[in-house]
C-alpha cells in the first residue's frame, strides 16, 4: 500500500512538474513580433464628445526576439499625436527595438507628458521564461 | 499562496496558447549583421536592409515652411529636394540630448564619404529667444561645418513643430530656463517625404544603414 501511495504521489509530482518543466525549456516563439496599437475612426469626434479614451497606454513593456516592434495605426479621419509622433489619417508606423532598454518618449496624449517603453532582454533562462508565459497569460485572462 | 497557487494551475493549463509556432519574423538583422562602419553607402551589400528607424506607411511630404537659415538664407525644407534630410529640434543650451544628437550626426556624415554630400542636417531651434542665426551658425559648426540651423519668431516656430509633431516645454530652472522637447530625428527622402523617425539613442551606425537605404532609392 504504501508502495501504491507513493507511485501516485510520483504521478503527480511529474504531472504537475512537466508543464512547469516545459515552461522553463520551451524556446519561446510568437505568430508575430508586433505589439500593435490602433486609434479607431471616430476617436476624435468621440473626444469632441467629452469621452475619455485611453488608446495607448503610458507604459508599454515589449521582449526581444519575441514581441518587439512597436505597430501604430492612425484609423481615425484626422490626425492625431500618438505615442512619440505626429500621424496622418490611414498612417502606419513601425519601429523595431534591437536593446534591451527603458525608453522614454515625450508624448502629450498622455497626462504624465511621456510615454515609456520597457525592452526587456530575451528570456534565456528557464525561470525568465516561466515568468514571461506566467505574465503573459495573466495579461490576457 | 493561493494567488500564487491559481496563476500556476492557470499557467499550466493555458500554456498551449502560449505556444504558437515560430515564424519568420521581419525585424532586422541584429547590428553585426548590418554593412560595416565607415564604408560608404554606395559600397554596401546591394540586398535591402530594413529600417533601424521607425518607418512611416505611407510616408507624407514634409510641412512647407520658411525660416531664417544659420547661413544668412531663407531655409525652407523643399530646396534640399534631391538630397536626404535629417530633421531635427532642439536648442544651443541644451545640455543632454542635443550635443550627443549632433555629434551622432556628425559622425554619420564622416562614416558616409562620399555619399555625405547627399545627406543634408537641418536643426530648428526650439528657443528663438536665445538662438539666432549668428548663434546657431557657430554652434553647428563645431559639429559639422555644413549643418545648416533655422530659427523664426516664436510664432514662426510654434506652426513648424506643430505640422512636424514635436513638443517643446519650457521649465523654469532656478533664474534659467531649459526645454523638455522631442528628441527623435526625421529621415526625410529625396523626394521630400518624411520616410521614418530615428529616436534617440541610435548610434552613427544606425544613420548610415537607414542612410544608405534612402540615398540608394
Amino acid at each position: 500500500m504504501p508502495r501504491a501511495r507513493l507511485l501516485l504521489a510520483g504521478s503527480a509530482l511529474i504531472t504537475l512538474m512537466a508543464p512547469l518543466a516545459w515552461c522553463g525549456l520551451a524556446p519561446i516563439h510568437s505568430t508575430s513580433r508586433e505589439q500593435i496599437f490602433e486609434i479607431p475612426r471616430g476617436t476624435w469626434k468621440s473626444r469632441m464628445a467629452g469621452q475619455k479614451l485611453a488608446i495607448l497606454p503610458d507604459h508599454i513593456r515589449l521582449t526581444l526576439g519575441v514581441r518587439d516592434v512597436l505597430v501604430l495605426r492612425n484609423h481615425d479621419e484626422v490626425p492625431q499625436i500618438f505615442g512619440p509622433t505626429l500621424m496622418m489619417p490611414g498612417q502606419s508606423f513601425r519601429l523595431p527595438f534591437e536593446q534591451a532598454s527603458e525608453y522614454i518618449f515625450a508624448c502629450t496624449a498622455h497626462a504624465s507628458g511621456q510615454m515609456t517603453i520597457v525592452v526587456e532582454p530575451n528570456p534565456a533562462t528557464p525561470w525568465a521564461r516561466i515568468s514571461w508565459r506566467a505574465r503573459e497569460l495573466l495579461q490576457r485572462i | 499562496m493561493k494567488s500564487g497557487l491559481t496563476a500556476l494551475v492557470m499557467l499550466l493549463t493555458c500554456q498551449s496558447t502560449l505556444a504558437a509556432p515560430a515564424q519568420p519574423t521581419q525585424s532586422p538583422q541584429p547590428a553585426s549583421a548590418q554593412p560595416a562602419s565607415g564604408q560608404p553607402a554606395s559600397a554596401q551589400s546591394a540586398k535591402p536592409a530594413a529600417f533601424k528607424a521607425g518607418v512611416f506607411d505611407p510616408p507624407r511630404m514634409a510641412p512647407h515652411f520658411v525660416l531664417k537659415g544659420s547661413n544668412g538664407q531663407d531655409l525652407r525644407i523643399d530646396q534640399f529636394t534631391g538630397k536626404v534630410v535629417l530633421l531635427a529640434f532642439g536648442f544651443t543650451s541644451c545640455t543632454a540630448v542635443c550635443p550627443t544628437t549632433l555629434n551622432t550626426l556628425a559622425v554619420t556624415r564622416r562614416k558616409l564619404g562620399t555619399d555625405a554630400k547627399d545627406v543634408q542636417i537641418v536643426y530648428i531651434t526650439v528657443d528663438p529667444d536665445r538662438d539666432d542665426t549668428a548663434r546657431l551658425k557657430k554652434y553647428l559648426g563645431s559639429f559639422d561645418a555644413t549643418f545648416v540651423g533655422g530659427t523664426g519668431s516664436p510664432a514662426e516656430l510654434a506652426a513648424v513643430r506643430k505640422d512636424y509633431g514635436i513638443s517643446a516645454e519650457r521649465q523654469l530652472v532656478g533664474k534659467d530656463y531649459t526645454f523638455s522637447h522631442s528628441s527623435f530625428v526625421y529621415l526625410i527622402d529625396r523626394k521630400g517625404r518624411i520616410r521614418a523617425l530615428m529616436p534617440y539613442g541610435h548610434g552613427a551606425e544606425d544613420y548610415v544603414n537607414d542612410l544608405s537605404i534612402l540615398l540608394r532609392e
